[in-house]
């Protein structure tokens, strides 16, 4: 094995409106050829920042202040643009976490698959088409001689993802850097992209550096995993050895997320439903969307609806706030049939039911502080004004467990990931609701900051007799909080039934499917997994 | 009002010029009558008098003072332009945030009454209307309004269509939220920079419409001092103007005087436009 990257004591500065702060603060990085790194973190961990230095590239605003950084024995930094250019893209190439963003919408994929290879003058065109559709092979897209003359937006998130890791492959690179490339597919999807990725680095002989915050991704990818916190390294060891005994206090709290577990309650028998979908149908336009759903909440207990995207979960939160009329069908909340549209609500039923959305970032409007993001509600609902609405807002912080005093003139931009959220959460609770609509509220956040928000509303939950429709993809949140799972797929109720049961065989061949896509922290779990579905297609055969 | 003063001291350098030049043709304007040597439309003195100590700029082909002139002309060209464009962001943004929150019907019928003024070439139609209605500043500002206010609309619920798509309008509209609220707490403090943008290009148009109608002859009327038709009045004087001294040169640059002035005035806007179109896009450097 030869030595193909070596950082050493590498620190970058990034610059914004507060002065210069230190992202990444002295760390040492050696990869070997044909050798997978993992990198795994929380946000603002510096891993992104990491992976794009190890092609000599800051982002703007940011700049090396020390250390080095030898591809092959070249330095790149500060190295000039010229020896950049002739590195970047060409023997190191970058795959970023949205490919629906870095593809340009205008081109054909073969085109832009064509360009790297071409501009490098690295082959003829002829040529460099030629081994896309050999690799769009091996990436296992479908139809792979003629899905190079679509564009981007005509192929699936996940096909994408691919064709961009097939064009990343291009120039023969020696080094790959993937940045979260499965963090926005589905679980079912996933296990797809990464098995391709694997794969072609492996066939290549390629070294890569693979960046999530997700372990059990890392653990099927990488040869070797580096934590980091905070721009510097916690440590490092080989994926066996550090699954099987993490040595520092940190990264056992990474692993120990996955095992969250609400604290056990008192059953009392079978309480009614607050929220009950009748029969519900929709439709965007002709289009249907949700076929005969219905889905009841008992009072109290939190009921997960999941499916892949697209199978009309959030369609059916939509349709329970009024926001989208269904078709056909009813919804009862309370033993009282809820108008189709939320403005014909009387103000007393729509302040008992509350949506939580799955980007706070989205969700919170940026020019509102949030004394009054959440005085509003108050203001709204229960008519508090002056000295009682200050004192509830300051109630409803500490409840979230944000300090009143540091947070309650902030804007939205001054928060975190799961600070914006826990603000989302104290909204809904402002209105004193009885249910509260979760959309997908931890996918957006790491798993330290969805542990702390799924806690959360455990905690209020107990507290407050709330009851929940949580809606998600993520299986490990299924099953570390519902007390009733609901699965759909393509608009329709799939199976549905108390959490032990559902994750007790016999499964629906959907549900068995979702199941066994979610990635365990068994390194062998991708190849066993693969190793099992081929023997069931030829089984099939 | 302390965010504000954070922002501007945090201007760059041809902000700060473009705000000092407005600033300084403000004053010219609201002081008009203590700046100006002598009185707006008196003769003075003889015709096309050279540049000297008692007439700085010179004298107009009917006597009047130059100087003073420009100055009642800051006044008459640049309030008027100023109100124009207020009335047409009240008309535009009003009725362009009210079309995107409300859509249905509402929306497609302003919208497609827009699309027909705006297919009309607006120099034309200002000049139709104000041969029919006759060249009363009122008539003028009134017009000018109308014709500059369809661009305003269709920016206003451009922007707003894109902030309506957010969430938390949906999380507004779940609460029960009336129109008020939504147009006014949740879009348009989110609208602003790209309208206050907006505002400083709309400001230059108006005023150069202004002063291509006085220059036609349609837009403010003798002897009401604007510097439109004070270009229009010494243009030709430039053909004439005898090079080979200083003084004699001085009266080739009297249209350029006035030309002067509407240009500076446009470029200082575009300096503070740019800072805020900058500010609005969210970049960093």
């Amino acid at each position: 094995m030869t030595r193909l990257l070596d950082i050493r004591g590498l620190r970058i500065e990034a610059q914004s409106r507060e002065g210069r702060t230190e992202i990444v603060k002295g760390v040492d990085l050696s990869l070997n050829r044909g050798e997978i790194l993992g990198l795994i973190g929380e946000s603002g961990a510096g891993k992104s920042t990491l992976g794009l230095a190890a092609m000599g590239h800051v982002k703007p605003g940011c700049r090396i202040t020390g250390g080095s950084i030898r591809f092959d024995g070249l330095e790149l930094a500060g190295a000039d643009a010229r020896l950049l250019r002739q590195v970047q893209g060409r023997r190191i190439a970058y795959v970023a976490q949205s490919s629906a963003a870095a593809f340009n919408p205008a081109w054909r994929l073969i085109a832009q698959y064509c360009e790297g290879p071409v501009q490098h003058r690295l082959m003829p065109r002829a040529q460099a088409e030629a081994e896309a559709v050999s690799l769009y092979r091996e990436m296992r897209l479908p139809d792979p001689e003629r899905i190079g003359a679509r564009y981007p937006h005509q192929v699936s998130g996940g096909q994408l993802q691919r064709a961009m890791t097939a064009m990343s492959m291009s120039c023969h690179p020696e080094l790959l850097i993937f940045d979260e490339p499965t963090t926005a597919l589905d679980v079912t999807t996933q296990i797809e992209v990464l098995a391709a990725i694997r794969e072609v680095v492996r066939r290549h002989d390629a070294a890569a550096i693979y960046i999530t915050h997700d372990l059990a991704v890392v653990a099927q990818m990488a040869d070797r995993i580096k934590v980091l916190l905070k721009g510097r390294e916690v440590e490092e060891a080989p994926t066996r050895e550090m699954l099987a005994a993490p040595r520092e206090d940190y990264t056992r709290s990474l692993w120990a997320v996955r095992n969250f577990q609400p604290a056990p309650r008192d059953e009392p028998a079978a309480p009614e439903p607050i929220l009950s979908i009748v029969g519900v149908s929709a439709s965007y336009g002709t289009h249907p969307v949700l076929r005969d759903v219905s889905i009841s909440v008992p009072r109290g207990r939190t009921v997960a609806v999941v499916g892949e995207s697209g199978s009309g979960k959030s369609t059916t939160a939509r349709v329970v706030m009024g926001l989208l009329p269904p078709t056909a069908g009813q919804v009862v909340f309370d033993g009282q049939v809820l108008d189709p549209l939320s403005r014909n609500r009387p103000r007393t039923l729509q302040r008992r039911l509350q949506m939580i959305h799955q980007m706070a970032d989205t969700a919170l409007n940026p020019r509102h502080r949030v004394r009054e993001i959440l005085g509003r509600p108050l203001e709204f609902f229960l008519g508090l004004r002056g000295r009682k609405k200050e004192d509830r807002i300051r109630d409803l912080l500490d409840q979230i467990e944000l300090e009143p005093d540091r947070f309650i003139d902030r804007l939205p931009g001054e928060l975190s990931g799961g600070q914006k959220q826990r603000l989302c959460i104290a909204r809904a609770l402002a209105a004193e609701p009885e249910l509260i609509i979760c959309d997908e509220v931890t996918s957006a956040l790491d798993q330290l900051v969805a542990e702390g928000i799924l806690r959360l509303l455990d905690r209020l939950q107990r507290e407050m007799g709330l009851s929940y429709l949580f809606i998600t993809h993520d299986l490990a949140t299924v099953r570390s909080i519902a007390d009733e799972v609901v699965v759909m797929q393509n608009g329709a109720v799939v199976e549905q039934g108390p959490k032990a049961q559902m994750f007790q065989p016999p499964h629906h061949p959907y549900t068995e499917k979702l199941l066994s896509s979610v990635p365990e922290m068994d390194p062998d779990w991708l190849t066993r997994l693969l190793g099992q579905r081929q023997m069931q297609e030829k089984g099939a055969a | 009002m302390n965010a504000l003063l954070k922002t501007l001291r945090t201007a760059p350098l041809s902000a700060r010029i473009g705000m000092a030049l407005i600033a300084a043709y403000a004053v010219v304007a609201l002081l008009a009558p203590l700046l100006a040597p002598y009185p707006e439309a008196a003769i003075v003195g003889a015709k096309y008098l050279p540049w000297s100590a008692e007439h700085w700029l010179g004298t107009d082909m009917l006597g009047r003072d130059v100087l003073s002139r420009m100055i009642y002309g800051a006044r008459n060209t640049v309030g008027i332009a100023l109100l124009t464009t207020l009335l047409a962001f009240a008309l535009g943004a009003g009725t362009g945030l009210l079309a995107a929150t409300l859509g249905g019907w509402f929306e497609t019928t302003s919208s497609r009454l827009v699309d027909v003024l705006m297919a009309v070439p607006s120099l034309i139609f200002a000049l139709l209307i104000l041969t029919i209605a006759g060249t009363s500043v009122v008539a003028l500002v009134l017009v000018i309004a109308v014709l500059d206010s369809t661009r305003v609309f269709r920016l206003s619920r451009a922007v707003a269509q894109g902030i309506l798509t957010m969430d938390y309008i949906e999380v507004a509209r779940m609460r029960g939220e009336g129109l008020g609220w939504i147009i006014r707490r949740e879009v348009l403090p989110n609208a602003s920079a790209p309208l206050i943008a907006e505002f400083g290009l709309r400001f230059c148009f108006v005023f150069l419409f202004i002063s291509a109608l006085s220059f036609l002859g349609l837009g403010l009327q003798p002897p009401t001092a604007d510097w439109g038709s004070m270009v229009r009045e010494s243009a030709k004087l430039i053909a004439f103007a005898n090079f080979s001294s200083w003084q004699a040169a001085t009266f080739g640059l009297a249209p350029l005087l006035p030309a002067g002035a509407i240009a500076l005035l446009t470029v200082a806007v575009n300096l503070v436009v740019d800072w805020v179109l900058h500010l609005s896009s969210g970049l960093k450097e």
